[in-house]
């Protein structure tokens, strides 16, 4: 007994690289393929297959695609381009994609406005009541979009706003606020106050101190406010599905459901490819600040 | 002439204009920057909120007057089996969902929790699913589970010869209902394995090491040490989860659109046929009502969930 509780430690010593080694049947390893790197690798290839899939269909010919058993399905023979040039040139791929950036770079702009000025007054100005108010804000996260669309359609078109991308941009950042204000109270949280109390003393007004103290050092969590925003507002479907009826002011995620299924006989390809294309811009604008996403969502959780 | 003396001494401090003395009245300020948040919130959430109440109790339609119907639209709703089916499916369709992705979730946690080459790299790789808008990602499964061209049937037929004909994924009932299922695991896998990664790095290596000297074997560590700790992390992952999927729309509204024969409706993909498409505002908004309930139980569960730690509002209040 003596024995294996003076082995135990070295064991963990030699076998540092994991965070709760056990005592070793067999060599430490293959145990480590076994138990980690094998399970890991279907995690990655089942998550990432259906990109693949994706990717693979708006590459492959009609030919190709239909007799699929004379070829081998997972690869390509004679990529073409056809799928993604009759996207751009055939329909009105390019101005559904021009609608979506317009839509999601406007509401993420007005919901980082709106919600820094909120979780600013909320963790700086401290007020009677600014915990509620930052609870009530949260708790505003948590009304999903499918209760709020039928009765938000009546009130867009009270608005003389049916139809319009401009509905999508002011209705957006009520789902991205909340979710904003709470990640940014996070962030001001963690700058200190004295900071701000120096400031103060050398005569600053509060939106000095806004503007040249606490935002400069909160521009982490803007950017991964920011990110999430963009990426929340590319995936919204239901609202634009509700309240957009023109084709030519259609987002990508809709335009692709509505206007590429036609009839019994889909076009995979052109779909595919229109996934492909919808999906790039998102993917690239989350690759280029992956950290920053990561560290906010696992610092928001984690807070 | 020394007023401007002062002025250039002092740079912009010295003359306070009537803006900077406004905005430095800390009332004032907090009004005007809890406006734009706020304002937003109660035109086109809380009314709408209000609203689809109010519309619930009426006959309203699209293009039409609503007249006050009391409870006509849910007594309707009571005596309607694809409403009860569209229930059923929505608490099934949480219920397994969410048990698959905090299952496989926590798994993929606790395998990316270990030291591992390329570990940022595979992290980024892991959360892409849950990056992809999921109208588009459930477009690449719709095509994964086609009839004809299924690579699933293929792999099952052609390749390794265990059927003799194609799965038919989305044309029954049932098997309609666990491809979305699957699907929708597919997708809440990343959101659940990094917001529980993060709950797993908190965890001090210590207790562990502490509780190997004692001689816990790897399940007991896993149940006595890293679930306890996890728990609160655990409540407020799973409340989110468990709201977003019950009230999802997009992925069956893009898969299957409730088909076949209505078993795979959600009660917000009803709405949406009920409310828009048929154009029975009321009778739509009520089917919307009518998941309520459940939400509200779900923010409870994370309300008390969130009351075992400090909430991030509260840390002066407790």
């Amino acid at each position: 007994m003596t024995d294996a509780v003076a082995a135990q430690p070295v064991e963990a010593a030699k076998n540092s690289s994991s965070s709760a080694p056990e005592t070793m049947s067999w060599d430490s390893r293959s145990r480590r393929v076994v138990l980690i790197y094998l399970p890991l690798a279907c995690f990655v290839l089942i998550l990432l297959f259906p990109f693949y899939w994706m990717s693979l269909t708006a590459l492959k010919p009609n030919g190709e695609l239909l007799n699929y058993k004379a070829n081998n399905p997972f690869w390509v023979k004679s990529p073409t381009l056809d799928h993604i040039y009759h996207l751009l040139f055939n329909t009105a791929y390019p101005k559904w994609l021009w609608t979506t950036m317009i839509v999601a770079i406007c509401s993420t702009f007005l919901s980082l406005l709106a919600s820094t000025l909120a979780a600013y007054a909320i963790e700086r100005l401290r007020f009677k009541g600014s915990s509620y108010t930052g609870l009530g804000i949260y708790l505003a996260y948590l009304v999903p979009q499918s209760i709020l669309f039928i009765p938000l359609a009546t009130v867009i078109v009270q608005f003389g706003l049916f139809d319009s991308p401009l509905a999508l941009i002011l209705v957006y950042p009520t789902f991205l606020v909340p979710f904003c204000t709470w990640l940014l109270i996070g962030y001001f949280k963690s700058i200190p106050y004295e900071l701000e109390e120096c400031a103060l003393v050398d005569g600053a007004t509060r939106l000095q101190i806004l503007r040249r103290v606490t935002l400069p050092l909160a521009v982490p969590g803007l950017i991964s406010a920011g990110i999430f925003s963009f990426t929340l507002s590319w995936n919204e479907f239901i609202y634009a599905l509700a309240f957009i009826q023109s084709s030519s002011n259609k987002t990508v995620p809709v335009a692709i459901l509505t206007e590429l299924v036609t009839g019994d006989v889909y076009q995979w390809g052109a779909l595919m490819a229109g996934s492909l294309l919808g999906s790039i811009p998102v993917a690239l604008f989350y690759s280029l600040f992956v950290d920053y996403y990561v560290s906010s969502l696992t610092g928001a959780v984690k807070e | 002439m020394a007023s401007t003396t002062v002025a250039a001494w002092d740079g912009e401090h010295a003359r306070p204009g009537l803006l900077t003395r406004v905005f430095d009245n800390k009332a004032f300020l907090i009004v005007v920057c809890l406006t734009p948040a706020i304002g937003l919130l109660l035109v086109f959430l809380s009314y709408p909120l209000a609203l689809g109440v109010y519309l619930a109790f009426t006959d309203k339609t699209i293009g039409g007057r609503g007249g006050w119907v009391g409870l006509e639209n849910f007594s309707y709703l009571l005596s309607d089996p694809v409403w009860w089916s569209a229930v059923f499916y929505s608490v099934f369709y949480t219920g397994v969902a969410t048990i698959g992705k905090f299952a496989l979730g926590f798994w993929l946690a606790i395998l990316l929790n270990n030291h591992l080459p390329f570990k940022s790299l595979i992290r980024a790789i892991v959360l892409l699913p849950w990056i992809v808008p999921t109208v588009l990602s459930a477009i690449a499964f719709w095509w994964i589970y086609d009839p004809q061209f299924s690579i699933i049937s293929y792999l099952a037929v052609d390749v390794l010869g265990v059927r003799d004909k194609n799965f038919d994924f989305l044309g029954t009932p049932w098997s309609a209902r666990f491809s979305l299922i699957a699907a929708n695991i597919w997708r809440g896998i990343p959101f659940v394995a990094i917001s529980l990664l993060a709950g797993l790095q908190t965890i001090s290596p210590s207790l562990y090491e502490a509780a190997m000297l004692d001689g816990a074997t790897g399940w007991q560590r896993f149940r006595h040490i890293t679930l306890p700790m996890m728990m609160p992390i655990l409540a407020i992952v799973m409340t989110f989860s468990i709201i977003f999927t019950f009230s999802d729309f997009q992925l069956v509204y893009a898969i299957t659109r409730g088909g076949p024969v209505n078993s795979t409706h959600l009660l917000a993909t009803l709405a949406y046929q009920r409310g828009i498409t048929s154009g029975e505002l009321g009778e739509g908004a009520a089917i919307a009502v009518s998941m309520i309930p459940f939400l509200i139980f779900a923010t409870l569960f994370s309300y008390f969930g969130l009351g075992r730690r400090k909430w991030q509002q509260g840390s002066d209040n407790d």
